[in-house]
């Protein structure tokens, strides 16, 4: 039966079904190919902290939630038009997020008695039967059963047939969205290389999801969603994590140094991990230490020699690591310590997002131990201020604090992204042996950036001895003078305080440089932020917005901009951490809006903010 | 021609800083430093490709006092530290210094994931079976029963074996000596240096401060030929004040024998290559006067050649070169998945 085709300019599909189902990759194919196509995209799984959570329960749900257009796209979407579940499960957890009159598109064999009873749908209640989908269309499809005919007589067992559900589906949405299947069908030759029957039996049920749409007696729509008017230029679809690896690898390009990573895995920074692992071509070592603390103690044992060193973590595992970044700061060697933020405190809420840990990022040592810190605010974004923080680190001889969050960090959306001749060359700045005569070599001696140059063993003449007791100026040998240590706590301050002078002056991202509201967000508020500025201004509200990537040290020009508005809004996923900086920094009364739901803002909920501040 | 630099034969003194040593007089500690320092030269390593580090403790000092490179970090990372900075470095000579406290409590995990990667590197652990600097209170290498400041009745806690322990988690070299024996002592620290690994020595050493005399059976005149083992390669286990008496294998048990009573083949030889054996000699732990005790056996333990972790590491980095290429950049930027806008 034909369907009609709608023009939309921007679409919310939600891909939900059991972590086992295929959600993200199904999720990531069509990015991939819409991405391609030409449309503006953002992406955010969101998937359970159980690797295989109980089939059909609530808790076992995976999703996987994309929003492409016509436009620019800068979320992942607060609502969705389209949902697909794969079963009873799924509808139930994300049912609230689906817009009224969205598209439903279920797999009646996740329907069946045991998984409604595992939803906890009461006796005898089916939600594909009932009126409560009145407000939504529904398309039910027995994807389990077509897959296996579709695959009859392909020798696969039923378990392994089930496994491509997933690409029955991919395929049915590429019908809706008028998209071609060529991008997927590639991936599943590189993918299953080895299995040529896999390549075979899923590309089969792909087709199959896609004619099923030409074949079906059902009234179904059709929509198209035009190429977006994007800058020109070559593209390609980045997720943070990923993007975060490739700036480390570019900076040790970029300096000329070999790249360390000591890390111990954990959720959700170990994909850094997984793809340094990968480019032993670059002549990268990484390192799985035996604890978090091995982790970044065998960093800046890499460090002491020579390397650009880094170690990747979470929230948890930084806390381990504290004593070991307040030796680093106090040896005055580099270290890239990143932190990709989830849920806390404690074990907290490892698959999920959260801003929390900036007060630890800032303050959560021991002593006077100022550490650089600086904040990616979008999954492409991580690859610059990954650079960035590596940058500083060599430069300033200081550990460096990089923070991401769970939400960049797996989020992904097209990448403009720059040539590796563009990138600013990484100066290094080597102690070298000029000694006269008797002369000792001073490890501490500092030049114009406060920075003391880098003495690296097999270097003759500069054998010295660093460590973690506070040391004599200049010297390094062991000091408890009580002027030397004051002096020695300034010159550790005023060297990060300095850095001020090194970054970027903070910028206006949308709307006036003066006016009566700034939203000042950080790290991965920004999509939400920018989206809802946007439309308040379009709206004719006076708001503006500034996104903050150095947190320590602020930029110079921070405080001018703060005084230039009435009214400061910071949006946060947290209880509010920027703001008392902010307030304690600046003495400016600033608002917060504050969630800690383990997911992003929505752009309707700061605009609603912004609303309530400029007509309240 | 080029011109042929000779670099002048480096002595003992020039690896002593300008630092003062601030141990307790009559530390075990000086000992074991000038026999670390008169052994340098002879390994005939630049000065600057030496890297010693530590942790904190008494013993931990040791790298401000060495003119080499240096690093004094936290309590119990310097294992770490070290696997770091020899995976990063494989051409440097690096060095641990640790006490029993360092490296058994605090340090205990790291300890035991150097020994199995077996980095090339030398961990010398300092045991004096107490906490010196923190004054007073008992380790993990004290004995059941030991009176400090936090055990004031006596401590309830059972104690590590740091050698059998190395053993069991698969160090391949293991040995023991002591600060009152410094030829003993030398020799050891070339045999640690020579081996391509992780070589653990466990120096017994005297805290004259905190507990003076806790292995002064092993180590003075009087004593110390009864109660201790001097094990050389592929030479019988023989001890006493005469050289009388000698290890005998009863089945799997080790008894002692008097040499009058049996022939000399029929005594335990020493092979350091051998893990079984060495497994039981490390377990020859008796307290000193008891019963049936065993002497307490010193020297090189157990020898094993192993592939060490950074050699692992480096080559798959070349193998990889080889076979891919050096990595490119703008190829790593771009990704495989591009497309353009006009």
């Amino acid at each position: 039966m034909a369907a009609t085709t709608e023009i939309k300019t921007d679409v919310v599909i939600l891909f939900a079904g059991d972590s086992g189902d295929g959600i993200q990759l199904t999720g990531t194919q069509f990015t991939t190919t819409a991405a391609l196509y030409g449309n503006d995209i953002s992406t955010f799984p969101n998937f359970p902290a159980e690797i295989r959570a109980p089939q059909g329960t609530i808790a076992g749900v995976s999703g996987f939630q994309l929003h492409f257009g016509s436009h620019e796209i800068y979320t992942a979407g607060d609502a969705s038009d389209v949902l697909v579940v794969m079963n009873a499960a799924a509808l139930k957890a994300n049912l609230r997020q689906l817009k009224a009159g969205g598209i439903i598109i279920a797999n009646t064999d996740g329907f069946d008695a045991k998984n409604l009873k595992l939803a906890k749908y009461p006796d005898g209640v089916n939600p594909l039967r009932d009126s409560s989908l009145e407000k939504f269309k529904v398309y039910e499809i027995d994807v389990t059963k077509i897959t296996r005919t579709a695959l009859d007589g392909s020798g696969l067992g039923t378990k392994e047939m089930d496994r491509s559900k997933n690409m029955f589906v991919l395929g049915f949405i590429y019908w809706m969205y008028n998209r071609k299947l060529d991008n997927s069908i590639e991936f599943l030759k590189e993918q299953f290389k080895k299995r040529p029957d896999l390549i075979e039996a899923n590309t089969k049920v792909l087709k199959a999801g896609f004619n099923y749409g030409d074949t079906v007696e059902a009234p179904m729509a059709r929509f198209e969603v035009k190429p977006a008017p994007v800058e020109k230029g070559t593209y390609r679809s980045i997720m943070g994590n990923q993007a975060a690896a490739i700036g480390l690898i570019a900076a040790a390009e970029k300096s000329g140094l070999p790249l360390f990573l000591g890390t111990y895995p954990i959720t959700p920074a170990s994909d850094i991990l997984h793809e340094l692992a990968k480019y032993k071509n670059f002549g990268i070592k990484t390192f799985q230490a035996e604890d978090e603390i091995a982790a970044i103690t065998s960093s800046i044992g890499a460090a002491f020699g020579g390397s650009l060193a880094v170690t990747t973590s979470s929230g948890p595992g930084i806390a381990l690591k504290g004593e070991a970044i307040g030796l680093a700061l106090m040896l005055e060697l580099p270290l890239v310590v990143v932190n990709i933020q989830r849920g806390g405190p404690s074990t907290g809420l490892p698959t999920k997002t959260e801003q929390a840990d900036l007060m630890q990022a800032l303050y959560g040592r021991n002593g006077e131990a100022p550490v650089p810190v600086v904040a990616a605010y979008s999954p492409s974004d991580c690859f610059y201020t990954a650079f960035e923080a590596c940058k500083i680190a060599v430069e300033f001889m200081t550990p460096v604090f990089f923070l991401s969050d769970g939400y960049i960090a797996n989020g992904a959306e097209p990448w403009k992204f720059p040539a590796a001749a563009d990138m600013p060359e990484i100066k290094i700045q080597y102690a070298k042996n000029e000694l006269k005569e008797g002369e000792l070599y001073k490890p501490y001696k500092r030049n114009e950036k406060l920075s003391r140059p880098w003495a690296v063993p097999g270097t003759k003449g500069l054998e010295h001895r660093i460590g973690g007791i506070e040391k004599e100026n200049e010297t390094g040998n062991i000091s408890y003078d009580p002027e030397n240590h004051e002096l020695m706590v300034k010159l550790r301050q005023a060297k990060v305080d300095g850095i001020a002078n090194y970054i970027p002056l903070q910028t206006i991202d949308n709307g006036n440089a003066k006016g009566k509201l700034l939203v000042l967000g950080w790290g991965s508020t920004y999509g939400s932020i920018k989206t809802a500025v946007k439309e308040a201004i379009a709206e004719g509200y006076d708001v503006s917005h500034a996104q903050v990537k150095y947190l320590n040290p602020f930029p110079k020009n921070l405080s001018e901009m703060l005084s230039n508005f009435e009214y400061i809004l910071i949006p946060e996923i947290n209880n509010g951490q920027l703001i008392k900086v902010i307030r304690d920094k600046y003495f400016v009364d600033a608002k917060g809006l504050n969630k800690i739901q383990g997911l992003p803002f929505t752009s309707r909920e700061i605009k609603n903010k912004i609303i309530e501040i400029l007509k309240g | 021609m080029e011109a042929v630099i000779v670099e002048p034969k480096l002595t003992a003194k020039d690896f002593v800083t300008d630092q003062e040593v601030r141990w307790c007089p009559g530390c075990g500690d000086y000992s074991i430093i000038k026999q670390v320092q008169t052994v340098m030269p002879e390994l005939g390593i630049p000065r600057e490709q030496i890297v010693f580090v530590s942790g904190i403790g008494c013993s931990s000092r040791f790298p401000y006092y060495m003119e080499t490179f240096g690093m004094h970090s936290i309590h119990g990372r310097a294992a770490a530290i070290a696997s770091g900075l020899k995976a990063a470095r494989p051409d440097l000579s690096v060095w641990i210094v640790s006490g029993d406290g360092d490296s058994l409590s605090i340090g205990g995990n790291h300890l035991i994931h150097l020994l199995r990667r077996n980095f090339n590197v030398n961990l010398l652990m300092f045991n004096n079976e107490i906490y010196g600097l923190t004054k007073g209170q008992y380790s993990p290498a004290s004995p059941m029963g030991t009176v400090s400041k936090s055990s004031p009745m006596g401590s309830v806690d059972f104690p590590f074996n740091p050698a059998a322990l190395s053993l069991g988690a698969n160090g391949t070299f293991v040995a023991r000596s002591m600060d009152r024996d410094p030829i003993h002592l030398r020799e050891v620290l070339k045999r640690a240096n020579a081996h391509k690994g992780t070589s653990m020595v466990e120096i017994y050493q005297n805290c004259n401060v905190f507990n003076d005399g806790a292995f002064e059976v092993f180590t003075e005149k009087g004593t110390k030929k009864l109660n201790t083992l001097m094990v050389e390669q592929n030479k019988p286990l023989i001890f006493g004040e005469q050289g009388e008496k000698g290890i005998k294998l009863d089945g799997f048990k080790p008894v002692v024998v008097n040499l009058a009573d049996v022939s000399a083949n029929d005594l335990w030889i020493h092979d350091e290559t051998d893990q079984v054996k060495a497994n039981m000699l490390v377990r020859f732990f008796n307290k000193p006067g008891e019963e049936n005790a065993l002497p307490r056996p010193f020297g090189v333990f157990y020898t094993e050649q192993r592939f060490c972790y950074e050699d692992a590491l480096a080559a798959q980095i070349s193998e990889t070169i080889a076979a891919k290429g050096k990595g490119d950049l703008d190829a790593l930027i771009s990704g495989r998945n591009t497309w353009t806008i006009n």
